[in-house]
């Protein structure tokens, strides 16, 4: 069903954190950005569609120059509004937003760290672009920053913190941007398996808790009100998002699941784990019971590689790249 | 990351050097006294045993350790790891120091990367302490500070969640990323690849509390069962065996961080030197926190009997003259790449002999000349034969 094609060396490898891969299409110039984040740096690659041509540049956390292990980035995402694409980079001092070419910074959000470190962690992870104009970031007390940004300049202002969780907030995910209407468009995940559903506005609105199990939800997807999360069990459980009712679950992996990603306009589902696997489903909602049904299509091995990443190139889900821990390279794989 | 990792991390690393330090010891040893001159006796390496054990398990040291603190750099890990070594009679040059460093690292870090659960984490950190409560048993003083320290580790770690558990195992990883020196041990037991990269099976049983991979369940609105399909995992898995005994003494199960040395071949303990070595060539000027977290753990290790009132044996791990060489040679060889790193690069090298001085090498000094020549030198005969 897919083939492995060529695939794009990077700078450095990827480290072992939850999805650790950010793909941006920009089909007016035939290109394709990734970005991968390794330790206190985010590797990113701008691929023409021919093949041709790669361009390469590194982002860094900021302050980089003082010892590596205090200014680990925790995920870098693209974040697509209406108006304008960004680049988000969440790390253990704060929150950087770029233009989504990584040429410039446009806003720097610092973490409250205390002064005598406790044995919490402090770090911002969990990036969804949602609604016409709002950035959402969690971070490791469990609370949700909404930015609002303008459709140009550098003028993004924190218009809300949302508390819904008490655990660290591990992926938030979003989906009806820009025109279309929806109950709730918005999804975040934490470290106990607990999940949030929204409704994003000038006042976002808490809709539901799907409460979790005292495993990590490590990611989660939102689609056409289906609540689609992964977590540290190798489970792939599926929600109706406004209701909580479990529409089906998945025993997908051996080993924590780190990364998921859905192509919207073919009801594809990709999922990757630490057990080397990436695997592809296919999701259809029957329209009479309501009720969604998995049918699994896929399957590729990384041969002795823990993956981290794994994305759709297109709306499609005709391509997929994948990361994986210790792992110089994107792997990309195409429809046959 | 996470703040939790310098105890683990410090019995883990600090477990493996026991492993390769009794493995080479015991493979040198002859005699059983010290009589004849120029050998290790099981005495001698039962002393150096007790002398790294007791430093590393010491409760001052144990207590800035468990304190929440950020895992800074390789070489301050290092310069604490050189300097417990040097808690005992025992003496190693720089260059067996290295060797011994990447062999610890890259054996933790392939336990951390085949670790079942996040949580097993604390299982592989048993394995250590029970074999380390081992060698050191027929001290009970030693023996005593093993457990009062397994006690404390229980104490910490038991109630965290699995979700801190796989934060401070990716911060492991990432500590650990890029490394990939082949050991001759796992090259061979194949769980290391000819590149340097580990093995990671698609069969056998998962993890405790993990379902077998191929089967998916559909549900009606009320959350009664509807349908149940299975799908082709891509591997041979099998249900998971019995969870591993997380109290003081008990049976582990899982086997890693159990000692994968053995006395019959000296030669597993031999890494080689390759292009996947990764040099760490960020010159990292030691960050103000690093140098107090450095400056407090030196401080607070137990201070053994003075070495120059007792002689010390010197020691060559691991290499052969060309090896020294080598391995000196690649010490300096941090290439600047901009003037701003020129700079810092200086700051670097001066850095790095303060801490060699910290860490008690004698790095300035020729080793006493009548005694390596007897110990240091049946060593090296061995080593020509690798």
């Amino acid at each position: 069903m897919y083939h492995k094609e060529k695939s794009i060396q990077i700078k450095n490898s990827a480290s072992a954190l939850y999805n650790n891969l950010g793909v941006l299409r920009i089909a007016p110039r035939s290109l394709t950005y990734f970005t991968v984040v390794h330790a206190n740096v985010v590797n990113m690659v701008s691929a023409s569609w021919d093949g041709l041509n790669y361009s390469h540049r590194q982002l860094q956390s900021k302050e980089p120059n003082v010892a590596t292990s205090t200014s680990l980035i925790m995920q870098a995402a693209f974040c697509a509004l209406p108006s304008r694409d960004l680049l988000v980079v969440t790390s253990q001092k704060g929150i950087q937003i770029y233009e989504s070419d990584g040429s410039t910074m446009v806003y720097w959000h610092a973490l409250d760290t205390p002064d005598t470190p406790t044995d919490q962690a402090v770090f911002a992870r969990g990036i969804s672009a949602v609604g016409k104009s709002y950035i959402c970031v969690g971070d490791s007390s469990g609370s949700i920053l909404v930015f609002d940004v303008p459709s140009k300049g550098s003028n993004i202002t924190l218009s809300d913190v949302l508390k819904g969780h008490k655990k660290s907030i591990t992926d938030i995910a979003s989906e009806c941007s820009g025109s279309q209407d929806c109950i709730a468009d918005l999804i975040s995940a934490d470290d106990g398996g607990n999940l949030c559903v929204w409704k994003s506005g000038e006042e976002f609105q808490r809709f539901n808790n799907i409460p979790g199990f005292d495993i990590s939800c490590t990611s989660v997807k939102l689609w056409k009100g289906t609540a689609v999360a992964g977590y540290g069990t190798g489970q792939i459980r599926l929600y109706e998002a406004v209701t909580g009712i479990l529409h089906a679950e998945v025993n997908a992996h051996a080993r924590w699941i780190y990364s998921l990603d859905i192509a919207p306009f073919s009801g594809l589902l990709l999922s990757a784990a630490e057990d080397s696997l990436v695997r592809v489903w296919h999701l259809s909602i029957k329209p009479e019971s309501l009720s969604v049904e998995v049918a699994h299509l896929h399957n590729e091995c990384v041969t002795d590689t823990q993956i981290c990443g794994a994305k759709f190139c297109d709306g499609d889900g005709h391509a997929f790249a994948v990361t994986g821990y210790d792992l110089s390279e994107i792997i990309r794989y195409t429809q046959s | 990351m996470s703040m939790r990792t310098l105890p683990l991390v410090f019995i883990n690393l600090g477990g493996e050097m026991l492993y390769i330090l009794d493995q080479r010891l015991q493979a040198l040893n002859t005699s059983e006294d010290n009589s004849e001159k120029g050998v290790w006796s099981e005495n001698d390496r039962k002393r150096v045993m007790n002398g790294i054990v007791g430093a590393m398990f010491s409760k001052d040291f144990m207590d800035e350790l468990l304190k929440p603190q950020q895992l800074y750099s390789h070489r301050t890990l290092k310069t604490v790891l050189t300097r417990i070594a040097h808690a005992s009679i025992m003496r190693l040059n720089p260059a067996s120091m290295d060797r011994l460093y990447e062999l610890m690292v890259m054996a933790f870090k392939y336990q951390i990367f085949l670790c079942p659960r996040p949580k097993d984490l604390l299982l592989i950190t048993y394995n250590h302490i029970d074999t380390i409560r081992e060698l050191v048993k027929d001290t009970p003083v030693v023996v005593n500070q093993v457990d009062e320290t397994h006690r404390k580790i229980i104490e910490v770690y038991s109630s965290l969640p699995e979700g801190e558990f796989q934060l401070l195992r990716q911060t492991l990883l990432i500590f650990f990323q890029d490394m990939h020196v082949r050991v001759s041990l796992f090259l061979k037991i194949q769980v290391q690849n000819p590149n340097g990269r580990f093995a990671l099976s698609t069969s056998g049983p998962v993890p405790h509390g993990i379902d077998v991979p191929g089967l998916i369940r559909t549900f009606d609105g009320k959350g009664r069962e509807v349908r149940r399909s299975e799908f082709p995992s891509g591997g041979s898995y099998s249900s998971s065996v019995r969870e591993g005994c997380f109290e003081l003494h008990g049976d582990r199960v899982i086997r890693l961080g159990m000692d994968m040395y053995t006395v019959n071949h000296p030669e597993e303990t031999h890494t080689s030197k390759d292009t996947f070595v990764k040099t760490d060539n960020t010159p990292n000027l030691l960050a103000k926190e690093e140098l107090n977290l450095l400056a407090r753990l030196m401080g607070s290790m137990k201070a053994e009997k003075e070495p120059k009132a007792e002689t010390g044996f010197w020691i060559n791990l691991f290499t052969t003259d060309q090896e020294e060489e080598e391995a000196g040679a690649s010490g300096l060889a941090e290439e600047p790449l901009f003037e701003v790193i020129n700079i810092q690069a200086m700051q670097d090298e001066q850095v790095t002999t303060e801490l060699a001085r910290i860490a008690g090498q004698f790095a300035e000094e020729e080793p006493p000349g009548n005694l390596s020549s007897s110990k240091g030198d049946d060593l090296l005969a061995m080593m020509d034969d690798l």
